[in-house]
């Protein structure tokens, strides 16, 4: 090896079955330094992360999709095929591979390790969740286990201080090693080939004859588990705790957040009022309120919101509550052809659908797959929550019903997510009676021991989300929004002009094109321009009403929210067939540019599209209607 | 390895006829009839992967709704939920106490 350069890191990759503490390991491993290529929620994306080890060196870390089998049933796993075999592109084969297993539960786990000692290259296995076998009364031999197996063998505790030392320490010892006889060539045959039902119980008679050798267990393990499951899996109390924890999620979403969002609301009204105090009157004041602080800032203003759905979200994940969620779920959802395990790519769209999209890489079969990609825009997500929000806080009264337990906002809202899910289930339905028939896919899954969730490993997660929506409001939507500022401001009102200046500028002018279409639905043109940039990010919509309505206020000063300016413009029939619109809410950018990436396929983006659209146009055509007529216009 | 003292009954029944509480040894793979959209092949290879496989100790758990599926089953240290129409591809014979 020659020292003129340094080499790049050596990188590792962590393989497991799932919930065997792959992240939790991960994150003791490399704390904040970590870098994930996407969203959170299930870990789909490609997660990397560097640490430096006891030895001094610097050690890039991969947390790759749980799998049971390099013979990769679902895209997910195919990931974790991919890289562990070298075949991904633009990714070299790790130098290393860390196995985690979990201690409670070793068949499955070294199932799979016997499996990875086909492809000859350095392995470690680190026994996680060391601390729960103890406390099960399980002994592990790790020598003997080390022995048998052929590979050093280190036990971790992901989630105690100081508990993956030893494995740190034998990184050292397995680098050092594959340096000193130089690094596997990348792209070298490898022993493994896919194995077949008689190859996989040779597997599974070796496993047993090690865990005979090395592993003494109770007779009756996951008391504690089978104890909660006989509640939170009964058919009728575990459905009704199921339904109690989803609607006390959505209630948290606006109660818990509500105070920080008062706070951030109130900086910016001070940041705008300094600006306005301390600059001359002009373009460059102009674009700093009325575009970036009234457009970013009432984005930015729902982080809140999104990091107490992304909190619940996490926890469920962590607890192990997410595959009882499908196991509860799956025949209910099986009565529109979906499968259990689309519940949590839906539930994660609700926070976002990009993610929730991703996360169906879960779903092996393709036909299931789509069906549930194609309904996922329909949970409403929470770029919605800000056009929801601020439509109900105009128009709804804050009034207490059900004796006081809820608000009518609330109720409102939980209204709007249930006709998002009724929708979904309906075109589901229909979609697998019709173009996606056939036999769903089996089941098939492990219903994890309950864990509690770790605040570290949570606020790991919450971190990255903050992370992700703060860089988007700071690129993507600043951008949009100085775009949208440049086209409502210019060009100017002509002489003697009787409208405010907005009313003459192209964004005027692309609202009042678009108008003749969406007055039959009861948008004006303010809404109409909102509209088209609130397909980059729907969220933008409410930036953008910001916007204009800050440019077009002829100084009324007394109406300074955006929500009150609405209450005084818009009628409630019209406000109504904006919500119903925003049900349905036509894809944004990125939503249809993942469907086509995870589909590969240009059709299924555009049958996507049009569809919501129509039925966008129809909820908002008929909910204008009926409102007119029972109300007025 | 196992408790001499139980004896089992009779010959195979499909996992998926068993109610709550059941326990049994597995004794067979046989995928044939079952409605799945997978190769031929694959759903044996699955099931073994999440060890329901010939000579493993299962006990029935948890029940789903409506009509008692999917169904939670515990094999040697791990639970695994699967549909009663999957479940049938497992032959086992029932342990009695
Ligand atoms: N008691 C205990 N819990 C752990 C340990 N490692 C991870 N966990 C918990 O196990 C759950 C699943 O871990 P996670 O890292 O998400 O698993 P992954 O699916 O493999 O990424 C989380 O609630 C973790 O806090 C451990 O060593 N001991
Ligand atoms: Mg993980």
């Amino acid at each position: 090896m020659t020292h003129h350069k340094p080499p790049p890191p050596p990188r590792i990759a962590l393989v497991g079955n799932p919930n065997c503490g792959k992240t939790a390991l991960f994150n003791a491993m490399t704390g904040a330094r970590q870098k994930v290529a996407n969203y959170a929620g299930v870990t789909v994306e490609r997660k990397e992360g560097l640490f430096v080890s006891p030895a001094g060196t610097r050690v890039k870390v991969i947390d790759l999709p749980g799998t049971y089998s390099l013979r990769a049933r679902s895209p997910d796993e195919e990931v974790t095929r991919d890289v562990v075999l070298g075949r991904m592109e633009d990714e070299e084969v790790p130098e290393a591979i860390v196995c985690v297993a979990d201690a409670t539960n070793l068949r499955l786990n070294l199932r799979l390790v016997l499996e990875l000692k086909k492809l000859d290259r350095p392995i470690i296995l680190a026994l996680n969740m060391m601390d729960e076998a103890e406390k099960q009364g399980m002994t592990i031999d790790a020598a003997e286990l080390s022995a048998a197996l052929g590979i050093p063998v280190v036990p971790t505790v992901a989630i105690q201080t100081g508990g993956v030392q030893a494995l740190l320490d034998q990184i050292d010892r397995t680098i050092q090693v594959a340096e000193t006889e130089g690094f596997a060539p990348v792209h070298a045959q490898c022993g493994w080939s896919e194995p077949n039902a008689h190859d996989l119980r040779d597997y599974h008679r070796e496993v047993e004859r090690i865990i005979a050798l090395s592993v003494t267990s109770p007779t009756r393990p996951h008391l504690a588990t089978h104890r909660i499951d006989t509640v939170l899996l009964h058919p009728a109390a575990g459905l009704a705790i199921l339904l109690t924890l989803l609607f006390l999620m959505f209630q948290a979403v606006f109660t818990w957040a509500r105070l920080p969002m008062e706070l951030i609301d109130g900086g910016l009204t001070l940041v705008k009022g300094l600006v306005d105090a301390n600059m001359a009157d002009g373009p460059l004041r102009s674009l700093l309120t009325d575009g970036v602080i009234a457009g970013v800032g009432s984005v930015v203003i729902f982080l809140p919101q999104i990091l107490v759905l992304f909190l619940f979200i996490q926890i469920l994940e962590d607890s192990g509550y997410m595959a009882r969620a499908a196991f509860l779920l799956d025949r209910l959802m099986g009565g529109v052809g979906l499968h259990g395990r689309a519940f949590i790519p839906l539930l994660s769209s609700f926070a976002c659908a990009v993610p929730g999209i991703m996360a169906a890489r879960t779903i092996e079969n393709r036909a299931d797959r789509i069906a549930t990609i194609m309904i996922a825009p329909l949970m409403t997500c929470s770029a919605r929550l800000p056009v929801y929000t601020l439509i109900i806080a105009a128009f709804v009264p804050q009034r207490d019903v059900l004796g006081g337990w809820v608000g009518l906002p609330g109720l409102v809202m939980f209204a709007l997510y249930a006709a998002g899910i009724l929708s979904g289930l309906i075109v589901a339905f229909v979609l697998k009676r019709t173009i996606l028939h056939g036999a769903r896919e089996p089941l098939l899954m492990q219903l994890p021991a309950y864990r509690l969730p770790r605040p570290r490993n949570v606020a790991l997660g919450l971190f990255e989300r903050a992370k992700a929506f703060l860089t988007r409001a700071g690129t993507t939507i600043f951008a949009l929004m100085v775009v949208i500022w440049f086209l409502a401001s210019y060009p100017g009102a002509p002489e003697g002009a009787t409208e405010p200046a907005i009313h003459y500028s192209i964004a005027g002018m692309i609202g009042h094109f678009l108008e003749p279409v969406l007055a039959p639905i009861g948008f004006n043109w303010q809404i109409a321009v909102a509209l088209v940039p609130g397909m980059a990010a729907r969220e933008v919509a409410v930036g953008v009403l910001g916007t204009i309505y800050a440019l077009s206020d002829s100084g009324d000063s007394l109406r300074s929210s955006l929500g009150g300016l609405l209450a005084a413009s818009w009628s409630l029939p019209t406000a109504l067939s904006l919500l119903a619109w925003y049900v349905f809410a036509p894809q944004c950018i990125a939503t249809l540019g993942v469907v086509r990436r995870e589909l590969n396929s240009l059709v299924w983006p555009a049958v996507m599209f049009v569809f919501l659209t129509g039925l966008a146009y129809l909820a908002a055509f008929t909910t204008y209607r009926v409102a007119v007529a029972v109300l007025g216009g | 390895m196992h408790n001499h003292a139980r004896h089992k009954a009779g010959h195979g029944v499909k996992l998926g006829s068993l109610g709550k509480k059941a326990r049994a040894e597995i004794v067979g793979l046989d995928e044939t009839g079952i409605a799945t959209p997978l190769q031929a092949g694959e759903l044996e290879r699955r099931l073994i992967e999440m060890g329901l496989v010939e000579g493993a100790v299962i006990e029935v758990l948890h029940e789903g709704f409506p009509r008692r599926d999917p169904m939670a089953v515990r094999v040697s240290d791990h639970t695994v939920a699967l549909r009663r129409a999957e479940a049938n591809a497992v032959i086992v014979q029932v342990i009695e106490e």
